[in-house]
């Protein structure tokens, strides 16, 4: 701030500004490079909520009717269009994949802030680089490739099949194939790691070095520290680092597509296929034609994933706020 | 309102882009070469017919129907090997695509397993010009532990597929459950298998139903799943890399052979459709004769499990 | 220094102290534990990158060679990967093209001008609202606007544009990120000398900045080279045809050069012929491309890291 108040002091030794000085046309460049987003952002909404309504608005289908637990768009009396399986599915997938990958992510994030010496750092952080770098496409061909064909045998093997608790998640009847919730989540969670470990990362770092040694002179164990002090005091944090990582699960399309059976059934067993929106998207949106009912519903499912995303930036706001009044 | 909205996105888009007038993706010029091009990479069709091929330069691009695709690329490839000059672009999408973009005018030709008028309303369907290039089969295929069962009637294919029955003993094969797995609803594989042999039977639906939207992952799937049963076209059977992996069944006790699908014994099969937005012209017309060709009609087509079709 | 601690110093030493120090019996045993299991995160991770890359060379081993990377899918019975890898990196310059002078600028305004106001904070939710929306939507977007309502059908610029779309507030924010780790005292020293606020800018900030703003350039690049779901429904799926590189029309859809033409890249090549692949080494011709889409991405980024490093020890020394 001092540095402005001497520049302008300065701005007062020199000639009065030009024309060109006072139009500022650089300043004016930079803002429209940075609004361009807000227009973009701006349009995207329009154009997709406008296809999104016109599923109620052009084909007179009911918002109620889209909660429904039946998807049939070729039903002998007249389409039925229910997402309830795809919005279930996805919120269940992207669960599970949260399960899976948070205490794993924050566990490496801990690792990293407060366990890991320096090479130990040198050798994960670049590694969660190149975890991030791997595109979609590729995590989803290991899914179908290694992936499903493993949780396939795993299904079927006797002696899996046989254990008391884990043999009966996965003994459950008509669960037969390697394409299912399990695979869909398995894979959503190794992409969602290193989104989430980093933001949980940064959070852990963001907690003042001095409360760390003040704990540990009281004769904290590294671990009772860890639990009683910076845990709570970065639990804001890592509570937006799985936001971020639900809506990247939420969103991600082809990797779940690939692996996850594409049933449009109400999820029963995490052994059992389904269907999400992003997949049921990818899956329809070419066999269907530009106006037609069943490609609008599509684009009132995109709507769908369109608030999902806007309402979890909101959400990452609001508890930062809070960190920040806190 | 509609309108409205695209006149708003044109010129938003105008604005941003300029160029976006010099865009239209065809730029066929229509002075047909009659000059015979050179043949080098013509296979074995005959010279003479070789040298019919009607070589009109300039670009177009097709969209739509992975089932058709194979075909459509192969063709494409043999005549921008017959007449320099010539691209023509080979894109997917499916066939709501296909029509999708002949329609709007995106695209020159649309491929579709399905008819226009039953996926276009009735105004935009009848500006579509349709051009059957080919017949093509789908046959219903196993996973390999499925043995004993060759053929499955039109009758045991209705109650596999609406789940009457649900083990293969119920067929004549192994004690093992029915793992069915289906194509996408819009897809034009589940149009014509509902069509042709389901007719008005509901089909299965939940737990054990899995759904694969294309032939390769249908075939991943099948091959990598106990029991599994489904639906591919014949050109993805009978791929060497498939083939060995599937159990292929007869239906109603004849063999899913291109023969059969030309002589109509074998029922399972439909026409493939490249539409056009009015009558095709330039280098869309030439290339559009040229897969009705001898190369491509006695050629190409059998080369890549299609059925020809009679002239 | 709190009371315990104090205790703790001033008592004579004992096995008391050190059981102060040191916590219980069962709280070492949880400490130890504890720092097992983060250790062993820490392993898992690593196990699971190792592997993964493990397996890509294994099964990339015998299909990547020069003829796959340099030839036409139709060229030999393997074919190779040569026109979709064009279109990979043909659609990688076009997207930083628009995206990287925007984002540069943008960071610029983010960093240099921006007050604490409702313009700003409208920005800052746009560019966390666009890096939120899930890709398919970014590539619905581009399908309505440019492939439907434009009439432009699948080209590669409405891929690019979209791709911009999607990475335009990354650049953003790794450009403001590496305008403000320039200290201000260099601001004010340029201001002091007389220098325009866009001088200082222009001649003092933004050079110390390239460092950061290189790196930022190549992380962004790394997620256009591996990004499919925005380009399935802009930029085509599909097998390119034979390409004439002499061909230089722009306006010639044939012409590998040219924008307005269907650019099937690396990525959408292999989510392709997963699902409708043909041919005996469909499988294998899937791993090469994955092996080198994942070699492209480790060069991305330790080149980023590399190339960032370099400049800054040379402009630091300078």
């Amino acid at each position: 701030m001092a540095q402005v108040t001497t520049a302008t002091r300065l701005t007062g030794l020199r000639a009065a500004p030009g024309l060109r000085e006072r139009l500022d046309i650089p300043k004016r460049v930079v803002f429209l490079a940075a609004a361009s987003m807000v227009a973009i952002v701006a349009l995207l909404m329009i154009f997709i909520a406008w296809q999104g309504i016109q599923l109620f608005v052009k084909d007179g289908v009911s918002i109620g009717e889209i909660f429904s637990p039946t998807w049939n768009p070729l039903a002998d009396g007249g389409p039925q269009f229910g997402f309830l399986p795809f919005i279930a599915a996805t919120i269940l997938v992207t669960g599970g994949a949260l399960l899976i990958s948070t205490p794993l992510s924050v566990g490496l994030a801990l690792f990293l802030s407060e366990v890991a010496p320096n090479w130990a750092k040198a050798i994960v952080q670049p590694s969660l680089e190149i975890f991030v770098g791997i595109p979609s496409v590729v995590w989803g061909w290991l899914g179908i490739t290694v992936l499903v064909p493993f949780l396939g045998k795993t299904f079927h093997d006797p002696f899996v099949v046989s254990l008391p608790v884990v043999g009966q998640v996965f003994s459950v009847p008509g669960f037969l194939t390697g394409f299912s919730w399990l695979a869909g989540s398995l894979v959503l969670s190794v992409m969602v790691l290193p989104t989430i470990t980093s933001v949980a990362y940064d959070a852990f770092r963001a907690v003042p070095q001095e409360l760390r040694t003040g704990s540990l002179a009281l004769g904290t164990t590294r671990w009772q520290m860890i639990r009683h002090l910076l845990i709570p005091s970065a639990l804001s944090g890592v509570l937006t680092a799985v936001v971020l990582g639900m809506t990247r699960a939420a969103g991600e399309a082809l990797a779940v597509q690939m692996v996850i059976g594409n049933s449009p059934s109400m999820p029963a067993a995490i052994t059992q296929p389904l269907t999400t929106l992003t997949s049921q998207i990818t899956l329809d949106m070419g066999n269907t034609v530009f106006g037609e009912p069943w490609q609008d519903a599509l684009w009132t499912m995109s709507l769908i994933l369109l608030i999902i995303s806007v309402t979890s930036v909101v959400l990452v706001r609001v508890i930062n706020k809070r960190r920040m009044g806190s | 309102m509609i309108n409205g909205m695209r006149r708003f996105s044109a010129l938003a888009i105008a604005a941003t882009v300029v160029l976006a007038a010099c865009s239209a993706s065809s730029t066929p010029s229509p002075a047909a070469t009659d000059t015979p091009a050179a043949p080098t990479a013509m296979t074995s069709a005959a010279p003479s017919a070789a040298g019919t091929v009607n070589c009109v330069t300039g670009s177009i691009t097709t969209a739509g129907s992975t089932a058709l695709q194979p075909l459509i690329q192969d063709a494409a490839t043999a005549y921008d090997a017959a007449c320099s000059g010539a691209t023509v672009t080979v894109t997917g999408g499916g066939s709501g695509t296909g029509l999708s973009q002949v329609d709007a005018g995106s695209v020159q030709i649309g491929a579709s397993d399905v008819l226009a008028n039953t996926k276009l309303a009735t105004p935009d369907a009848d500006t579509l010009v349709d051009h059957v290039v080919c017949r093509q089969g789908w046959i219903v295929v196993t996973n390999k532990d499925v043995t004993g069962v060759t053929n499955l009637t039109t009758q045991q294919n209705i109650d596999v597929w609406t789940g009457v029955d649900t083990n293969w003993k119920q067929v004549g094969g192994p004690d093992l459950p029915i793992v069915l797995i289906f194509r996408p609803q819009g897809s034009g594989t589940r149009a014509t298998f509902k069509k042709i042999v389901l007719g008005s039977a509901t089909e299965a639906t939940g737990g054990q139903v899995l759904t694969e939207d294309s032939n390769g992952a249908v075939t991943t799937a099948v091959t990598t799943t106990n029991g599994a049963v489904s639906v591919i076209g014949f050109s993805y059977y009978n791929d060497p890399a498939n083939k060995p992996l599937l159990n292929g069944l007869q239906l109603d006790g004849t063999d899913a052979t291109i023969a059969n699908v030309g002589s109509g014994t074998y029922k399972l099969a439909a026409d493939g459709n490249l539409y056009t937005k009015g009558a095709a012209t330039g280098l869309t017309a030439a290339f559009l004769d040229f897969m009705m060709g001898p190369q491509v009609q006695g050629t190409i087509i059998p080369k890549d499990s299609y059925g020809p079709v009679a002239h | 220094m709190t009371a315990p601690a104090n205790q703790a110093l001033a008592r004579p030493s004992g096995p008391k102290q050190s059981l102060r120090r040191k916590g219980s019996r069962g709280s070492i045993l949880a400490d130890r534990a504890a720092t097992v299991v983060l250790w062993g995160t820490g392993v898992l991770v690593l196990a699971i990158l190792g592997s993964i890359l493990l397996h890509f060379a294994l099964a990339a081993w015998g299909v990547v060679s020069p003829s796959f990377i340099l030839d036409d899918p139709s060229s030999t019975a393997l074919g190779g990967i040569m026109p979709v890898l064009w279109n990979s990196i043909y659609m990688l310059v076009l997207t930083m093209l628009i995206a990287v002078p925007v984002g540069i600028l943008g960071g610029i305004y983010m960093a240099e001008y921006a007050g604490e106001n409702a313009v700003t904070s409208a920005i800052r939710f746009a560019e966390e609202a666009i890096s939120s929306v899930p890709s398919i939507v970014v590539g619905l977007f581009g399908l309505i606007l440019f492939v439907d309502d434009a009439h432009w059908g699948f080209t590669a610029l409405a891929g690019a544009l979209a791709l911009t779309f999607f990475n335009l507030p990354l650049m953003t924010r790794l450009s403001e990120q590496a305008l403000r780790a320039v200290p201000q005292e260099e601001r004010s020293a340029s201001l002091a000398l007389g220098a325009t606020k866009w001088q200082t800018i222009q001649h003092v900030v933004v050079p110390l900045a390239i460092p950061g703003l290189i790196t930022g350039v190549i992380l962004t690049a790394g997620r256009v080279f591996g990004e499919a779901a925005v380009l399935l429904f802009t930029a085509g799926v599909g097998t390119p045809p034979h390409y004439n590189f002499a061909n230089f029309d722009l306006l010639n859809p044939a012409s590998p050069w040219s924008p307005f033409r269907p650019a099937t890249t690396l990525s959408v090549y292999i989510y392709k012929l997963n699902s409708e692949g043909l041919g005996a080494f469909k499988n294998q011709i899937v791993d090469g491309s994955a092996a080198i889409l994942i070699a492209m991405v480790l060069i991305f980024n330790l080149g980023a890291r590399f190339i960032g490093r370099l400049l800054t020890r040379r402009l630091t020394a300078a």
